[in-house]
């Protein structure tokens, strides 16, 4: 017993002792201060030479948390228990958080910036005249292949993947709008199709694709594919840049029947409290420059125009990451559908993910 | 209880109170944590995506989909719960012959210390096309094959993973039994296979079947090693599960869901319980 009771006491003082000294640790460095700001944003998504560059021209204290999915960073904000000045959901999550009355409306007046931005980029379907996000980065879902491993064919559409040699050498994302999506694409009906007899002839379409399916993954994919794990994998574009830098081997190619065309937007959520910091910081990351090294750093294509003349030429020739839309198809945006298609979206690639070899 | 409290409290009303007041914390615990989801769980289940009354997510479950699910589920389920208690009776019996047993035992908890997502991404690397397994079998002889992704990988780790539970109880019920039992047996002529089948095992079998109940019941509604291991090649209703809360948010489905998965534990329960 005394015993027992030495140690919870042992615990209890050290967890007391780590508190005491984290908090003193954050008043030294400013963070308990009222001139704070909290950005809540994904996972090595932002270039941290940056927010030191913001802390010190605006004297702000940036707080950077992280989330690695819009439903959990939605849910954390809905519930509310956490200041958010600033975050950056993806365009489908902007639509929702918008119906639920998640967000604040932005100033344009405080973000004299958002000239900048390419005027393909503004005022979509998820977010008209943009009154509550500004666009962040952008890209595609396509196809990553290894060319060693491939032989030399090539990849250039969705169709290509129901090759008969491709036998258990495709990895696909585990998402149902991306996986869905490419059947329909492949059918050349659009990404948000809501007639159920397409979505019926997609689902069988892919159903045929299974013997070519070793796997549905998550964020792995992305080791998987460096790892030559398999030989092809359906990806987003940014993960693909990032395997690409990995292994000299991999591709990445939009295919020529059309694709998603993806967006993550700064948003100010309702938790904000420093409103005039959250219009500083995204002003802030919308400057050209700024724009340029943040893309530079993370690899995502820059929806910033005047940024692009800060890039180097390899990367804004990049015809795979920055291309030019005349030459795709079309690139459709996600709508959001509803919650009873989207449940339905998901009961078909529920559906494909049990059809067995 | 509650006859037996009753009867208490005309004895000694004083005691009993005291006795209630123990028991306060862990009611309440009860309630918090065990009653009340369970009931908030029902209580979901009574509702579509839009938020209207409805049975229909009861009729959804039993169609072909649903139903082939969960006759998957069940089926890995068992498969993890033979395959773990195949491998950890020999074991635990071996334990409680070795010198240090203590020793031993640690070593074979040890692995549950370490975070499961951890373990799974292991074997990612472990099983994968140019992993150690497949360097192993290029070595002596028969090439590298296609382990990760398969029946076979997912029941692997599963079983790697949930073998200390099945381990634990076993080797409790085997240290308990009475040597001299053993000893009776041989001496009156039972030979070694027979004292086992008619002495040994009897005696075990409540070890076992807790650790079939520790094995089986978490194995029903296993989702992540689903993903990783099995690349969502297998699928079962823990993966639904998770899908509808967290992708679809129809949280009436998904409660529909866990409503089942909680009567099929409750029949593994009863079906494995003590009938003394």
């Amino acid at each position: 017993m005394r015993k027992l009771i030495s140690f919870f006491a042992a615990v209890f003082f050290a967890s007391f002792v780590l508190l005491y000294v984290s908090v003193q640790l954050n008043k030294t460095e400013g963070y308990a201060g009222e001139n704070t700001l909290t950005v809540y944003n994904w996972g090595d998504y932002i270039d941290p030479a940056l927010i030191k560059k913001f802390e010190k021209q605006t004297g702000i204290k940036v707080i950077y948390q992280t989330f690695d999915s819009n439903e959990a960073m939605m849910a954390k904000i809905a519930q509310g228990g956490t200041t958010f000045d600033v975050a950056v959901p993806s365009e489908y999550a902007v639509s929702k958080m918008k119906e639920d009355g998640l967000l604040i409306p932005l100033d344009h007046s405080k973000l004299p910036n958002l000239k900048y931005i390419n005027p393909r980029f503004l005022n979509l379907s998820f977010d008209p005249g943009n009154k509550y996000s500004v666009p962040y980065f952008w890209g595609t879902v396509g196809i990553v292949y290894n060319r060693e491993m491939l032989g030399g064919k090539k990849i250039t559409s969705w169709n290509d993947l129901w090759d008969k040699d491709l036998r258990n050498q495709i990895l696909l994302v585990d998402g149902a709008r991306e996986v869905i999506g490419m059947g329909l694409n492949s059918l050349h009906y659009s990404l948000n199709d809501t007639n159920k007899k397409h979505l019926q002839e997609a689902k069988e379409k892919l159903d045929r694709l299974t013997p070519n399916v070793k796997a549905i993954v998550g964020d792995e994919i992305k080791m998987l594919l460096a790892n030559e794990e398999a030989a092809i994998g359906v990806v987003w574009s940014g993960d693909a840049a990032e395997i690409i830098a990995e292994n000299d081997n991999l591709d990445y190619v939009v295919p020529k029947e059309g694709s998603n065309l993806w967006f993550d937007n700064m948003v100010i959520p309702k938790t904000a409290k420093n409103i005039e910091g959250a219009h500083r910081f995204i002003n802030f990351m919308l400057d050209p420059k700024n724009a340029a090294q943040n893309a530079e750093y993370v690899g995502y294509s820059t929806p910033n125009e005047k940024a692009l003349d800060y890039l180097p030429k390899e990367i804004t020739e990049d015809k795979r990451f920055y291309p030019d839309f005349e030459s795709i198809g079309n690139l459709e945006v996600y709508e959001n559908l509803g919650k009873r298609m989207l449940a339905y979206y998901n009961e078909l690639f529920l559906q494909f993910k049990m059809h067995r070899k | 209880m509650s006859c037996a409290s009753a009867r208490m409290m005309v004895r000694d009303p004083m005691k009993n109170s005291v006795r209630n007041v123990y028991l306060f914390p862990y009611v309440i615990w009860i309630g918090l944590f065990v009653v009340a989801p369970i009931l908030l769980i029902l209580y979901y289940s009574f509702f579509d995506i839009d938020g209207n009354w409805t049975l229909a997510n009861y009729k959804t479950f039993f169609t072909p989909i649903y139903l082939k699910m969960a006759a998957s589920s069940v089926w890995y389920a068992f498969l993890i719960t033979f395959f773990s208690l195949l491998v950890a009776y020999p074991t635990a019996y071996w334990l409680t012959k070795t010198k240090h047993k203590q020793l031993w035992l640690l070593l074979m908890i040890l692995p549950t210390w370490v975070n499961l997502l951890l373990k799974v991404y292991a074997f990612l690397g472990i099983f994968g096309t140019y992993g150690l397994a497949n360097a192993i079998l290029e070595t002596i002889g028969i090439g590298t094959k296609q382990i990760l992704f398969t029946d076979f990988s997912f029941v692997f780790v599963s079983v790697y993973i949930f073998i200390p539970f099945m381990i634990l109880p076993i080797f409790n019920s085997l240290e308990e039994l009475n040597p001299s039992l053993i000893d009776a047996a041989r001496d009156l002529g039972a030979s070694a296979w027979t004292t086992f089948r008619r002495v040994v095992f009897p005696l075990t079998l409540d070890g076992v079947k807790a650790g079939c109940q520790a094995v089986f019941i978490p194995s029903l509604s296993l989702f992540m090693i689903t993903r990783l291991i099995a690349g969502n090649r297998v699928i079962t209703l823990g993966t639904a599960i998770e899908q509808h809360f967290l992708v679809t948010q129809n949280w009436g489905m998904g409660s529909t869901i866990a409503v089942f998965l909680i009567i099929a534990m409750a029949i593994v329960v009863i079906a494995t319980g003590n009938r003394k």
